[in-house]
């Protein structure tokens, strides 16, 4: 990534101004950290943190796509409804006897297909992509039902052993390998934003759509390709949460698409594209999972506490965004 | 210039939009390592050629022949592979990205597959160092002036080998120093043997640096000439086809008289107005029937003062009071009610709706001034719109197109159009010359006179110094978010005079006509 000049205050620290919301959201999850453990004895147990990694890796997994179509000033609604989609595929046709080999390609396929369908209806039509996903959305979830109306578990012997198998150290902690999974998504996306055109043109895009295509940048192409990304992410993210409930169920996932923007919000990224980076979203999920994770340990508190706090976090990052002025005309 | 074989020849263009007849039967031709003006009036079809050349737009006929090739490109990326690079009025770059990846974005150097960061930074500083401009090419481009922007975007044009750059209006916001760095940087890739396609609307630019001039009218080629051969009054003939008498007229009129104003409670009184960041405590009184220049460099600070004046920002202190009566504006909503219209400088992106007819944007203040229960009567709406299409001569003279169609000169008689309507007695015109032709600026200035003959005051913001001083009754000058000096327009004051005023400390004026 570039380093950049433009700092705020003189002297030897030097602040890029585009960083200061990742650095606040780090800022944040440290001190929230801090708080659980002078609160909780048990909460410095590194497994409360490979716990919050278990728990999210799915939705880290969603949000990195989110990221993308966000980057662009694009938004995708339809990515909880396609995680669900997916997890239900995957449990319908395992129901049905089909190796896992060849359940796994098709529902990693669905997701992709759908989002590419939405990138080309926002991209020819010059939709909404509000909408344009919002479709998306009511169609995976009516397909859910479809599929079956209720719950379908799963028994399969390659996903019972994808959710068991345990990934630790000697002292017993550990992490499932759908964190591993997320990580390497992580990875691939960081780099892919970094470091080849398509990222480097996703950012173009965000920053000036219309000096983009002046500036001879494959537009179409590029706003197709973030939400196949998305598509895709949430259907590794589908796969990721059947390995993790070994189940498929038609209303699993509601809402969970205001989750993801909230933690890629939070994370610092820009809502209207060019600003922003993964491993913001990567503090933006953990910040939402240590959130929970606080509020479990409390014990007394309702869960909705947790949607409390993650609204008032959401409103200050926004006005954190517009007060440090990353609006670029 | 020694007659070779010319580099690009496009002949018979013709290309229509709906409603507009944008060129028609236009021939060009371009030789390698000459400047070339492109020049005609807005909507002449200057943009609309130059988009064609670079796969912009389709033609609808005609054929372009670049190197003895025929060739159609179907989009800036493949013109600039092509060998034609342009580079945009509006700096058409990224400002969120960085210096170097704005020159380098869409053919990043690559190493392995990846975008090979330090060889991109290494190419983009040998680039900016033979521009002569030294900045980090780290920074995001936000950081820089819109002058440095556009030395970037030329950096970026020239990079890809380019045998023709088109500049299109890029003067139109440098200052004097500015411009010198340009035409340096013009005249060192002329003489590599690019050849120039340059529009501007500065005649003075366009005989400092043109060696060949191409003049449109209304989408017609009108002809070609060596700049030696042809006079600048014959060119402005050439460009506007009709003989010079607005022109004339406007300037042999003497200095405006206002004696008689400097009576009576006058209509807008500022005092120790200010906000914090953006003026410095500043005192102001517009009488109705007077035109108050407001002169000053390019951030001086003018058009904050109009942004107080109209409460599209809010003043931390001093008094402002209209018609006697003292008040505070809090919104536009509020400065709209005491009778103030202010047409933005920013055209684009603060005054007009692209998408609506030219009739809806000229109703839109009007609409918004009566409240939305009660509508314009249809009729009414057309009546009025017809008189002003009419008054400034709005062309095409045809209300029910989109104003995205229009030229930037009839944009701008749209936006002074919808203002009118609405009968203001303050009118506050920011910049409403800037980047328009000869013709529309007469008409436009015209008018200024005439409504301040009505009646109607007038607040006239214009870096170009001739220009303030033809219409003003008093000039008021910026220096540094500060107003430095108020001065009665009589015959002592000059463009000299205002020139060392604004200069005074340091600074340089900016290039005028």
């Amino acid at each position: 990534m570039t380093a950049t000049q433009l700092t705020i205050g003189r002297g030897p620290v030097r602040l890029p101004r585009r960083h200061i919301p990742v650095l606040a959201t780090l800022a944040l999850l440290l001190v929230m950290y801090g708080i659980g453990v002078s609160q909780y004895q048990a909460f410095s147990n590194i497994q409360v943190v490979f716990n919050v990694l278990i728990d999210n890796s799915f939705l880290l997994v969603v949000a990195v796509g989110m990221t993308f179509v966000i980057l662009t000033g694009g938004i995708d609604l339809s990515v909880g409804s396609v995680v669900a989609m997916t997890a239900m595929v995957s449990a319908s046709l395992l129901e049905r006897g089909l190796p896992a080999g060849a359940v796994l390609p098709i529902a990693l396929l669905i997701g992709p297909m759908l989002g590419f369908l939405m990138g080309c209806v926002i991209h020819f039509f010059d939709i909404q992509p509000f909408i344009a996903t919002l479709a998306g959305m009511f169609f995976a979830r009516g397909m859910c039902t479809f599929i079956s109306g209720s719950s379908i578990p799963i028994s399969d012997g390659f996903w019972t052993s994808m959710s068991q198998t345990r990934i630790g150290d000697p002292r017993g902690n550990f992490v499932s390998i759908s964190v591993v999974i997320a990580f390497v998504v992580v990875a691939v996306a960081a780099y892919t934003l970094a470091y080849t055109r398509l990222g480097r043109n996703v950012y173009a895009i965000g920053g000036n759509q219309q000096s983009a295509l002046l500036m001879g940048l494959p537009v179409g192409r590029t706003k197709i390709a973030v939400y196949t990304i998305s598509g895709l992410c949430s259907a590794i993210g589908g796969i990721l949460l059947s390995f993790y409930t070994l189940s498929g169920a038609p209303l699993i996932a509601v809402g969970m698409e205001l989750d993801v923007i909230a933690a890629v919000v939070i994370g610092g990224t820009v809502l209207t594209g060019g600003s922003g980076y993964v491993f913001g979203t990567v503090l933006g999920v953990l910040v939402l999972g240590v959130i929970q994770t606080l509020i479990t340990f409390d014990g007394s508190l309702n869960s909705w506490w947790t949607k409390i706090v993650i609204g008032g976090l959401l409103f200050a990052f926004i006005l954190l965004q517009r007060l440090i002025g990353i609006r670029y005309k | 210039m020694t007659e070779r074989h010319p580099v690009l020849t496009m002949t018979g263009i013709s290309k229509a939009f709906p409603g507009v007849r944008a060129l028609h039967d236009v021939d060009f031709r371009l030789f390698p390592g000459e400047v070339h003006a492109l020049m005609g009036e807005n909507g002449a079809g200057k943009s609309t050629l130059i988009k064609v050349l670079t796969g912009v737009y389709g033609i609808d006929s005609g054929t372009i022949i670049l190197s003895g090739e025929p060739v159609s490109f179907r989009g800036p990326m493949q013109a600039s592979a092509g060998g034609v690079s342009t580079v945009y009025q509006e700096v058409n770059l990224c400002a969120n990205l960085s210096v170097a990846e704005n020159i380098f974005i869409g053919r990043e150097p690559r190493r392995f597959g990846a975008v090979w960061w330090g060889e991109m930074r290494r190419r983009a500083r040998a680039l900016l160092t033979r521009l002569d401009l030294d900045i980090d090419v780290n920074a995001p481009l936000a950081s820089y002036s819109l002058a440095v922007q556009q030395m970037v975007a030329i950096a970026r044009a020239i990079d890809v080998q380019a045998r023709v750059l088109v500049l299109d209006e890029p003067t139109s916001s440098l200052d004097t120093g500015e411009v010198a760095q340009l035409f340096r940087i013009m005249r060192q890739l002329r003489d590599e043997g690019i050849a120039i396609l340059f529009v501007t609307h500065f005649l003075d630019q366009v005989y400092g640096i043109a060696d060949r001039i191409t003049v449109l009218r209304n989408g017609s080629l009108v002809g070609e000439y060596t700049t030696a051969e042809l006079s600048q009054l014959g060119l402005v003939e050439k460009m506007i086809g009709k003989e010079l008498d607005v022109l004339e007229r406007l300037d042999e009129q003497p200095k405006r008289e206002l004696a008689v104003l400097e009576r009576g409670t006058p209509f807008l009184d500022a005092r120790e107005l200010s906000r914090k960041g953006s003026v410095a405590p500043f005192s102001l009184t517009i009488h109705a029937g007077e035109v108050v220049g407001l002169a000053g460099l390019l951030g001086s600070g003018r058009t904050e003062v109009a942004r107080l004046l109209f409460g599209a920002d809010r003043a931390d202190h001093g008094d402002l009071s209209v018609d006697g009566r003292g008040t505070t504006l809090r919104n536009p909503v509020g400065a709209i009610a005491q009778g103030i219209g202010f047409c933005s400088e920013n055209r684009r992106l603060e005054g007009i709706v692209g998408e609506l007819t030219v009739r809806e944007n000229i109703i839109l203040a009007l609409q918004a001034a009566r409240g939305w229960l009660r509508p314009v009567a249809r009729r009414r709406q057309d009546e009025l719109v017809d008189k002003y299409v009419k008054a400034l001569s709005i062309r095409p003279a045809n209300p029910e197109i989109p104003v995205a169609n229009l030229s930037g000169g009839n944009q701008q008689k749209v936006l002074l159009a919808r203002w009118l309507i609405t009968e203001p007695r303050l009118l506050i015109l920011d910049e409403p010359t800037r980047g328009i032709d000869v013709g529309a600026k007469a008409e436009i200035q015209k008018l200024v006179v005439e409504l301040s003959d009505g009646g109607m005051a007038v607040l006239f913001i214009s870096a170009e110094l001739e220009e303030v001083l033809r219409l003003s009754h008093k000039v008021a000058v910026m220096r540094d978010r500060t107003l430095v000096s108020e001065l009665t327009n009589d015959e002592s004051v000059d463009s000299d005079r205002i020139m060392q005023t604004i200069a005074s400390g340091a600074g340089e004026e900016r290039a005028t006509t």
